[in-house]
Order: C-alpha cells, then sequence, then structure tokens
C-alpha cells in the first residue's frame, strides 16, 4: 500500500504494509527513535505524536491511516534556535527522571497547550491521563506543563 | 506487537464501503481504530480484510434536528465533548464522552465505532441506551432504523448485519437530571462498574460492565415507577444480574458497587 504523509514539515511516499503501526513507521521505516514503544497497548503514552495537530497513541494507529495527513514527533519540536518551549520547561523543571515517557509527555503537553493555554494544575493532570511515568516522577512533569503555558503566552505556535 | 495480515482497502463512500463488506465474509470497518485495533494486535481478532471509513469525513458531524441531535457515526470522542449543541441540547453525553479513555484516545475513537463494537464495558453504548438513541444503520437494502435498546445482543455482538455499518445516531434533546458515575482504579481504564442514570419525569438507568452487553437497570426502573425510595430502589440494582468476575472485581464486588452508584446516580438525577 502505497501512502504519502508528511513528518516534521517532510514528505514522504512509500510502500508500506497495511498491518504496519505508525509508531513502526516512525521508528523504523524513516529513523525517527524519539518515540518511544512502551506498553504497545494504548495505555501509557509513550508513544504519543501529533497527528494533524493533535495527540495520538501511534503504537493504536496504523501506518496507511496516516495517509495524507501531517505528522509531527518529538524531533519536530526544537527548531534552530533551540528547544521547543515545552522542551525547556521540561528541563528547567526536572520533569523528567529516567526520560523514557518525556517524548510522549512533551507531545500530549503540545497537544492539549494549543487547546487550553493557561490550564490549572487539575487541568494539566487531567490532561496527562493518558501519559505514564513509571518513575513517578508527575509532580515536577505537572509544574513543567505549567511552566511552559506560562512561556507559551504571547509564543505564537 | 503486530496484527496478522490482512487485505486492506480505503472506502471511498458509505456505498463503497457497503460493496466491498458484503463482498467479502469477515471484513472489519477501520475507523478510529480504538477498539478494532487493539484487539487485532493482541490476535483476538483477525479479520481478512479491513475497509477503513476513516476518511469518510461526511459522517463526522452533529446536527439539530427539533427534538433530537444527529451524530454522524465517525464523530470522535473529542468533536462530541466539544460540541456546544450536545453541551446544551444533551449535556450528559459531552461529558460522558469526555471521560472514554484519555484525550488522545478521544482524538481518534469514534462514538459509531464505539457503539458498534458494542462493548458491554464501554461507557457511551451505555449512554444511548439510557438516552433511547435510535440507531440508523445503512446496508445493501437501504436504511433501517433500530431503538439503542434493540442493538445490543451479546458480548461484542449487535444486530449489525455483515454487510451494514451504522451511519448516525439520533439522540433525544434532554433537558432533565442526569448523572454518570464510572468507577475505575486509573483514569484512562474501563469502568469496572459504572452507571448512567436520566431523569425526565420517569427514570432510565443503564449499567456498564455488569453483563455480557450495556443493560438497563430494570428493576430499579420499576421499583422507582412504583414510588419506592431511591435507598430501597437502589438495592435492585444487579437483580436477575450475572456480572462478570475478573482482575479487578468480583461478580459480587461489581453488584455491590453496582447498588453504591446507582444509589449516588439517582441522588444526583433526582436531586
Amino acid at each position: 500500500m502505497q501512502i504519502t504523509t508528511t513528518v516534521n514539515g517532510r514528505s514522504f511516499t512509500g510502500e508500506v504494509e497495511p498491518r504496519m503501526l505508525l509508531v513502526h513507521f516512525l521508528r523504523d521505516v524513516l529513523g525517527l527513535t524519539g518515540t518511544n514503544v512502551g506498553c504497545d497497548t494504548t495505555s501509557c503514552g509513550a508513544c504519543t505524536i501529533h497527528l494533524n495537530g493533535e495527540s495520538v497513541k501511534s503504537c493504536t494507529v496504523l501506518a496507511v491511516q496516516a495517509d495524507g495527513k501531517e505528522l509531527t514527533t518529538i524531533e519536530g519540536m526544537a527548531t534552530e534556535a533551540g528547544l521547543h518551549p515545552i522542551q525547556k520547561a521540561f528541563q528547567e523543571n526536572h520533569g523528567l527522571q529516567c526520560g523514557y515517557c518525556t517524548p510522549g509527555m512533551v507531545m500530549a503537553a503540545a497537544s492539549f497547550l494549543k487547546e487550553n493555554s493557561k490550564p490549572t494544575e487539575r487541568e494539566v493532570r487531567e490532561a496527562l491521563e493518558g501519559n505514564l511515568c513509571r518513575c513517578t516522577g508527575y509532580h515536577n512533569i505537572v509544574k513543567s506543563v505549567l511552566a511552559a503555558a506560562v512561556a507559551l503566552e504571547g509564543v505564537v505556535q | 506487537m503486530f496484527p496478522a495480515s490482512f487485505d486492506y482497502a480505503k472506502a471511498t463512500s458509505v456505498a463503497d464501503a457497503i460493496s466491498i463488506l458484503s463482498s467479502v465474509d469477515d471484513a472489519k470497518l477501520l475507523a478510529g481504530g480504538h477498539s478494532l485495533l487493539p484487539l487485532m494486535k493482541l490476535r483476538l481478532a483477525s479479520p481478512s480484510m479491513i475497509v477503513d471509513i476513516g476518511s469518510l469525513t461526511d459522517l463526522s458531524y452533529i446536527e439539530d434536528k427539533g427534538d433530537y441531535v444527529a451524530i454522524g457515526a465517525l464523530t470522535r470522542h473529542h468533536d462530541v465533548q466539544n460540541s456546544h449543541l450536545l453541551k446544551s441540547a444533551v449535556p450528559i453525553l459531552p461529558y460522558v464522552a469526555s471521560k472514554v479513555g484519555d484525550p488522545a484516545v478521544r482524538h481518534r475513537g469514534t462514538i459509531g465505532g464505539s457503539i458498534s463494537h458494542g462493548d458491554g464495558a464501554s461507557d457511551l453504548p451505555a449512554a444511548v441506551l439510557a438516552l433511547d438513541a435510535k440507531l440508523v444503520l445503512t446496508g445493501l437494502r437501504g436504511e433501517r432504523v433500530v431503538p439503542a435498546s434493540e442493538f445490543f445482543v451479546g458480548f461484542l455482538e449487535t444486530v449489525l448485519g455483515s454487510d451494514e455499518l451504522l451511519t448516525e445516531i439520533r439522540v433525544p434533546k434532554f433537558s432533565g437530571g442526569w448523572s454518570f458515575q464510572k468507577f475505575n482504579r486509573r483514569a484512562q481504564d474501563w469502568a469496572i462498574v459504572g452507571v448512567v442514570a436520566v431523569n425526565n419525569g420517569h427514570t432510565r438507568i443503564s449499567l456498564i460492565n455488569m453483563g455480557p452487553t450495556p443493560l438497563r437497570a430494570t428493576a430499579v426502573e420499576a421499583a422507582l415507577a412504583d414510588g419506592a425510595s431511591i435507598e430501597v430502589a437502589s438495592g435492585r440494582a444487579s437483580d436477575g444480574l450475572d456480572p462478570p468476575s475478573d482482575l479487578n472485581a468480583s461478580s459480587d464486588y461489581r453488584r455491590h458497587l453496582a447498588e453504591v452508584l446507582v444509589k449516588r446516580a439517582l441522588a444526583e438525577a433526582l436531586g
């Protein structure tokens, strides 16, 4: 099955097997290994990316379903000017321990902050309900997202 | 985990999807994929063909039809959750949708997919059951309209024919008291037990994860109609039911939970 998709601003056209999961397409075909496979059962959120600007769990999407769509992975967040404000907030607030959940956390937070630019702490916690941190470092992750919301005020995404 | 191999077709219209469905023995429709793909990855489902209806954007809409709201089957949970029309016309439905899975799941999962999957542990099938919604099924022989009360017939089994797809959900407008009680351990999990209650003169209650399909708590409804108190009526929450036992809860625990949650739901919906 031939698909065409835009990943982090670059267009890709190629053949994929219909049963190939989007996360494997990103990691194994395109070499974008920043997106992690955690639970592989739609629970942990480590594989969260953006499909047409919204967070999705790429272990539960087929690559063929991304045909004609725009994808953004963690590799597409930083620019030449440096880290994305959300990444910077995670760095400054110690929003990661082992780091495995971090790409998914950042992508889930980015999707959420587009919808709610001035969230409360509770809203941040609810927005991240589909992302598990097995180091249990939630406190600083939430702190990072709240700091990112402040940093992004006035920054056009 | 890879699903078993399958043939893939991207439907270009409802008619196209029906035509493919009717020509292949065990084809399955793929919308958001958030019920089907996990089953396929676990090899609990291995359809020989997937008919992807994800690009039929004309099946994604929420429209005011006077005394009911018409929801296109491919409308995502995220869109149901944020619909201004639904928030004013049937406020319980966007609330229930907001409790399905997590935000990323709600960006993909569709109301039609959830209802067609017919999981007795899912939230939206129970919601449309309590709301007395009507489901529009489209197949080779045209359209038929089936009440939600006749749609769910067994474990992951509905009255959908092999050449039919659910195209529209018609939800009567509802402005009375309501409550949705979802008891689970982690925010994104299925309900261990859930209760949907709506009250508009008479009370309708449906139960989640208390049997193979979403179920109406008919004994509670009858008790209330006879003038029983909430306390007494909720004690009949699991009358005649045989809830499953699993890692999360034994059958007895579910019976107890159903009584507690029905009591809470009635206190809120009738309060």
